[in-house]
């Protein structure tokens, strides 16, 4: 029951973490309300005078419209630089852009397209179809796309009756279910499979365009983009995509017509590593090609064409083909493309009325909006609105009395009315875009309280000591009564009062509430003084302290934030550098000396002998040290950092060229892999967890190695080229899904022997004597306490039979006394289900990183390891043996400065472009029905140092006991107790735990406390400096992904704390009825 | 308590903060194009060199821990040798722990041997004149209750300084503020100088305010 309620406080804990996060996040992220207005042809925002005779808002002037959407098609690869002798693979590889250009100037023309961040397709997709500004919620919900509600270019089309035929990336279909007239979707999903969209484009593009029977065809390629993500920009593929695209826009414009326009626009572009979904200038700077057989352009251009904001598509294409500009468009006319008629004025003319029609109707929606949202700044809109209102009687003005103006003076007029026509247009786009950044400042400020005080109550529980034994209905019972009664009367009240109740704040009550009540309940059975006071001013000065505060200090500066890849190794090494040296400067390296007396002095002799950890401990750190520095051979780039390069190992084997390297490294990447589960089984022989013939060492012995394997084949078969691999196309494909599954499923298996039966324990039992079975206890066997009391006693003969066997084995068995009983591998049964957990989990977080990356998870369990060592030697040193189950501070926040160095050196940044998006294809192919599969495998992927950390959490605690030196001189009281000498100088280990349960679980609470205080502090600064800071410049680069990043890092690594805990107590349990049935057994 | 003792150790502090201050005055005023932070390995070698002189001048001088026994001449070249190999250890050793600590590992490679070098000869070269190459007595002084003479206090003191100055000075790299004393090693020896300058002038302060609770073992 006992352990049941450690879950539930820590859980609490991690619950009024989460709620704290939820009220921040919800007055953080920004927000934008959709209207659901929809523009008409038969009611204009206002009538053009001189249109009357217009069929729709404006005269139609293609009938048709081809749109070719390239996903990914950089400007840069669009553009054609003829000097150009050594051109890079994607350089000048679309000619005939460059030949129509060059050709038929008034006919083609080749603009960079600028799309508004975030740069992934489903928001591009929303933002040149809608016309609107995308907000920051939206940003990664690419995985399920939702339909369009606000009004758009497709549903104009459709309503007008347009033909519209759409063939290509089905996330249209999700954006607009059964909008098109016929539509031919591919799946997008999986960014390994460079052809089957555009094949399948290719197959029904012509035969359509041929066929007649449409009015706007719309065809989405996604060859060029998954190309760069597969190998990147800079590879043979992508200039083979990019040349089969040239050829695409050539037939087709054999295939064309005077009335047709061409439209071929990329979303978006690229980074140099083939990724996108930032802002930086390579993702942002997309092509756009216009082209039309009939002339577009009333004159040439000199010079290169300016950049075009991506929504100003919107409303030239509704103008262009005769129809409304849809509701929420915030963009501009291209007004190259309303220069007709050819002479000076009627061109300006033409221009001016597209121009008063767009801003009629960007100001009607601003008007709604405001009306509907009230979120845009009030004398913004008003200036804007006196901007328009005078814009428009001069318009008007001007239109009536054309007819009394020389050519000169309306053309004087003209060029004036266009300019602040313009000037308003992107006025209103500008305040739209500033002010959409909505904050909430009260949720913002309360989700940062409800985080302190969630801190502080893992504070005070990690050094509240020995309090906590007190009756957990105490801490949890009555503040949750209390809780629930205060705040369904408080709802009640407020539900009564007529007042609309938001879940946000009821939520915040609701912790809030609890936390005061638990403080008082707490405070009240927190009487015993006995806490050890320490100066405040010192403890402020101590190495923990300074780190943490350097730490949290860092989290403020966006520099610090861009470099913490770097600064975290730094200061972990600092923290543990400062410890050892503290460690000496204490003299606990110091071997005691004896003086004549007898009695023990640390006092420094000239010639002081020293115990052998010193120097261990300074190997242990220099490993450590060449540990993290070789980590960061696996560093990702982020964009603030220009001059450094990704690691080459982020990209999969499939992106080398070379074959032979390619062998090499695969053979290195699978040699690592081996050796690390060498090292795991090693590890496990050392202690003796590897000789029962149960379940979990079978699996550990077997389903190691095969796990290992389908690894090795996995890579095998997924780093091979699209070409060498063809004729056993069906197999490849069918081991590509097989494989991982296969290593899910012997992941799970292991997982649940482990929960199963986690006991690794070697029993043989000889012929007993009867000298040395355990007769101390009295009463009725197996009652719980007197179980504690014989557990040891069995521990120490079990070692000392062990022992005597080992000392006498020559003489054979029946030399000495008989032997009872031997248990290997008893001393580390925790750790040993632990360890295999760990392994189990690094494996599947392997296969989920690119194959290259192995050697980094290596580097990852060793560094865990040689923390855990150098902790062990501390604290056995320190305590001689007392005080081994109080975590001291040190170590816990070494830990977690280690997740977040391995966080960086597993080749993770905390921005979006970032993600290894790649991961939620493996084992799934073909993509997926639903979102929660692939959002959680790319949630492991992402966090999978904070889910390897927190889950190896607990071995900080039992580390030590691991590690405790098997030295006759602790435990000095029991010795003249027992009188035996013998049995003092085998170690217990953590048998140690079985001593004293009561202590084990509130030190296994307190650790969970203290892990969850130093992750929550971190979060905490996180938010305070993406609340402070948020009109920072840097706030929506830097910051703001730095916050959401670390928020759902705090959840992952919470529950992944909770899992090992529980899986700590599991075992705990285990060991219990273990110990049950061998003294049933030995009653017998 | 010598209070002449004290009074030795502050003309040494004095003499060894002399000898930075002449690293940094001197040198422009002989050489041409001399600045801190344009030439600054120049300045790094310059700065050893006089603080590492100073220390031997001092030691001769001084004799902070002298010994009881008469040395033979072989013995004293043999002790001599042994420190100059001492300090190219630890120069080395220095240098190490920079890289690990996540110093550019093959570029700048001169710069931050030559900061290690600095390093050294504010630590390792006053362990050396102070208490000879014995590494057993090193690693006493720098324990709680290692420290037998003012001279012990002294090096705790000043060591400990330079290397969290040198520490502290790694602090501003990482900011984007484009100043050129941000540039590795710059901003790190210049903190180790600072450390280093600041322990010497508290050192004899620290000693005189304590002197009632130090208490010496006699040797
Ligand atoms: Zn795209
Ligand atoms: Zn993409």
């Amino acid at each position: 029951m006992k352990r049941l309620l450690l879950m539930l406080l820590l859980a609490w804990l991690s619950i009024s973490f989460y709620s704290g996060i939820w009220l921040f996040m919800s007055g953080f992220l920004l927000m934008r309300i959709e209207l659901g207005n929809q523009s008409q042809c038969s009611s204009p925002p206002s009538a053009a005078p001189h249109l009357q005779d217009a069929r729709c808002w404006f005269p139609q002037r293609f009938d048709k419209a081809v749109i070719v959407i390239i996903d990914a098609l950089k400007y840069d690869f669009a553009k054609y630089n003829p000097e150009n002798d050594n051109p890079k693979p994607y350089e000048n590889k679309l000619g005939e852009i460059h030949r129509l250009c060059s050709a038929q100037p008034r006919h083609a023309r080749l603009y960079p397209f600028r799309a508004d961040p975030p740069t992934t397709t489903m928001q591009r997709i929303k933002g040149f179809t809608t016309g609107s500004l995308p907000t920051f919620v939206d940003l990664g919900s690419n995985f399920a796309s939702y339909a369009i509600q606000e009004d758009n270019l497709i549903h104009q089309m459709v309503s007008n009756g347009k033909r519209v035929v759409f063939m290509g990336d089905d996330t249209w279909d999700g954006l607009f279910p059964k909008k098109f007239y016929k539509s031919y979707f591919f799946p997008s999903f999986n960014v390994k499979d460079l052809h089957t969209v555009d094949d399948g484009i290719l197959q029904h593009l012509y035969p359509t365009v041929d066929g007649g029977d449409w009015d706007v065809i719309i065809a989405h390629f996604l060859g060029v983009d998954h190309c760069g993500h597969k190998h990147g920009p800079d590879h043979p593929e992508t200039a083979k995509k990019l040349m089969q695209m040239n050829q695409v826009i050539a037939s087709l414009i054999e295939h064309l017509d005077d009335k047709t326009l061409l439209v071929v626009a990329g979303d978006h572009g690229m980074t140099d590593t083939g990724d996108h979904g930032g802002d930086s200038e390579k993702e942002v700077t997309a092509a756009l090609f216009l082209y039309s057989k009939a002339p577009l352009f009333a004159e040439q251009l000199k010079t290169e064409a300016p950049a075009v904001p991506q929504v100003n598509l919107v409303p030239s294409l509704s103008l262009l083909l005769g129809l409304p500009i849809p509701y929420s468009n915030l963009g501009g006319v291209i007004d190259d493309l309303f220069g007709w008629p050819e002479d000076k004025v009627s061109a300006l003319l033409s221009k001016t009325t597209a121009y008063h029609i767009n801003v009629q109707q960007v100001a009607r929606y601003l008007d709604s909006y405001s009306r509907a949202a009230g979120d845009l700044p009030a004398e913004k809109l008003r200036a804007l609105a006196d901007l328009f209102t005078s814009l428009t009687s001069e318009y008007e003005q001007l239109m009536s009395q054309r007819d009394q103006l020389s050519e000169e003076e309306l053309e004087i007029h003209l060029q004036r009315i266009l300019q602040r026509q313009q000037s308003y247009l992107d006025q209103a786009r500008h305040v739209c875009m500033e002010s959409w950044a909505r904050f909430h400042p009260m949720h913002m400020l309360m989700g940062c309280i409800i985080l302190l005080t969630s801190c502080f109550f893992c504070y005070i529980i990690a050094e509240a000591g020995s309090v906590l034994s007190l009756p957990y209905k105490n801490l949890l019972g009555y503040p949750l009564l209390f809780t629930i009664s205060v705040t369904s009367a408080l709802g009640l009240a407020v539900w009564t009062s007529g007042l609309a109740l938001d879940l946000v704040t009821v939520c915040a009550a609701a912790t809030l509430i609890f936390q005061i009540s638990f403080y008082f309940n707490f405070q009240a059975k927190k009487s015993s003084p006995s806490r050890r006071q320490t100066h405040p001013v010192y403890l402020l000065l101590s190495g923990p302290c300074v780190v943490l505060l350097f730490r949290c200090c860092s989290l403020f500066s966006d520099s610090y934030v861009v470099a913490e890849g770097s600064v975290a190794p730094f200061l972990l090494t600092s923290l543990l550098t400062v410890t050892v040296v503290k460690l000496h400067w204490d003299g606990k390296l110091l071997l005691p000396t004896f003086t004549p007396l007898g009695s023990e002095s640390l006092k420094p002799s000239l010639t002081p002998a020293y115990r052998r950890d010193g120097s261990r401990l300074m190997w242990l750190l220099a490993a450590l040290g060449i540990c993290v520095r070789l980590s960061g051979f696996f560093h990702n780039c982020r964009e603030e950092t220009p001059d450094c390069q990704p690691s080459s190992f982020l990209s999969p084997l499939s992106s080398i060229r070379d074959p032979d390297i390619k062998n090499v490294s695969y053979v290195f990447c699978v040699v690592f892999l081996g050796f690390m589960v060498f090292l795991v089984r090693k590890w496990l022989q050392h202690y003796g967890n590897l000789n029962i013939a149960s379940p979990l060492v079978l699996y550990v012995r077997w389903g190691f190695p095969l796990i290992v394997l389908g690894i090795a084949c996995y890579w095998a078969v997924s780093s091979g080229t699209e070409d060498s691999l063809a004729k056993l196309k069906e197999l490849t494909h069918l081991a590509l899904v097989a494989c991982p599954r296969a290593i899910y499923a012997m992941a799970g298996l292991g997982l649940l022997l482990i929960l199963w039966n986690p006991i690794t324990v070697f029993m043989k039992s000889r012929v007993s004597d009867p000298d040395n079975t355990v007769t101390t206890y009295r009463g009725a066997p197996s009652s719980e306490a007197e179980l504690q009391h014989v557990i040891p006693q069995i521990y120490r003969k079990m070692q000392r039979t062990l022992k005597s066997r080992l000392q006498h084995g020559g003489e054979g068995e029946d030399g000495k006394k008989g032997v009872s009983v031997e248990a290997y591998g008893l001393g580390s049964v925790y750790s040993a289900a632990m360890v295999i957990t760990l392994s189990i989990l690094t494996l599947v977080l392997i296969l989920l990183h690119s194959e290259r990356m192995t050697p980094a998870f290596l580097l990852l369990l060793l560094e865990a390891v040689i923390i855990l060592h150098i902790h062990g030697h501390v604290t056995n040193l320190y305590s001689e043996g007392v005080e081994l189950f109080s975590v001291p501070w040190y170590s816990v926040l070494a830990w977690s400065l280690a997740a977040t160095q391995n966080f960086y050196s597993t080749g993770h940044q905390p921005v979006f472009p970032a993600i290894h998006w790649n991961s939620a294809f493996v084992g799934f192919q073909e993509g997926h029905t639903n979102n929660i599969v692939p959002a959680l495998l790319v949630a492991a992927n992402t966090f999978s140092a904070n889910i390897l950390f927190s889950a190896g959490s607990c071995l900080l605690l039992l580390w030590p006991f691991l590690c405790e030196a098997p030295t006759g001189r602790r435990r000095k009281g029991k010795k003249e107790k027992e009188g035996g000498t013998e049995d003092e100088e085998t170690p217990m280990m953590e048998m140690r735990i079985r001593e004293d349960p009561d202590r084990f679980s509130v030190a296994l609470l307190q650790l969970g406390t203290k892990y969850l205080f130093i992750q929550g502090v971190q979060l905490l600064s996180c938010v305070c400096a993406a609340m402070i800071l948020r009109r920072h410049l840097m706030v929506w680069k830097i910051f703001a992904p730095k916050f959401l990043f670390e928020a759902l890092g705090f959840a992952v690594s919470s529950l992944f704390l909770l899992l090992g805990i529980a899986l700590v107590l599991r075992v705990d349990c285990a060991v219990s009825n273990w110990f049950r049935n061998l003294t049933l057994q030995q009653n017998r | 308590m010598d209070e002449t003792e004290i009074r030795r150790l502050s003309v040494g502090h004095v003499l060894c903060g002399l000898a930075v201050l002449f690293s940094l005055c001197v040198p422009p005023l002989l050489l041409d194009e001399f600045s801190l932070l344009g030439t600054h390995l120049t300045w790094l070698c310059i700065c050893s060199v006089c603080v590492v002189t100073v220390n031997v001048l001092l030691r001769l001088t001084l004799k902070p821990n002298p010994s009881t026994k008469r040395s033979s001449f072989a013995h004293k070249v043999n002790k001599l040798k042994q420190s100059g190999l001492y300090f190219f250890v630890s120069c080395l050793l220095f240098h190490g722990i920079i890289v690990l600590y996540g110093a550019p590992l093959i570029e700048s490679i001169w710069e931050t041997f030559l900061f290690a070098v600095l390093l050294s000869s504010f630590t390792t070269s006053r362990c050396l004149c102070i208490l000879g190459p014995n590494f057993h007595a090193w690693i006493r002084v720098f324990s709680k209750d290692g420290a037998m003479s003012v001279w012990d206090h002294s090096l705790q003191i000043t060591t400990i300084c330079s290397i969290v100055g040198a520490w502290l000075g790694a602090f501003p790299i990482p900011l984007d503020w484009d100043r050129p004393w941000q540039v590795w090693p710059i901003s790190c020896s210049l903190g180790a100088t600072f450390g280093y300058v600041v322990g010497l002038l508290l050192a004899p302060f620290w000693i005189y305010w304590n002197r009632k609770r130090l208490t010496y073992k006699s040797r």
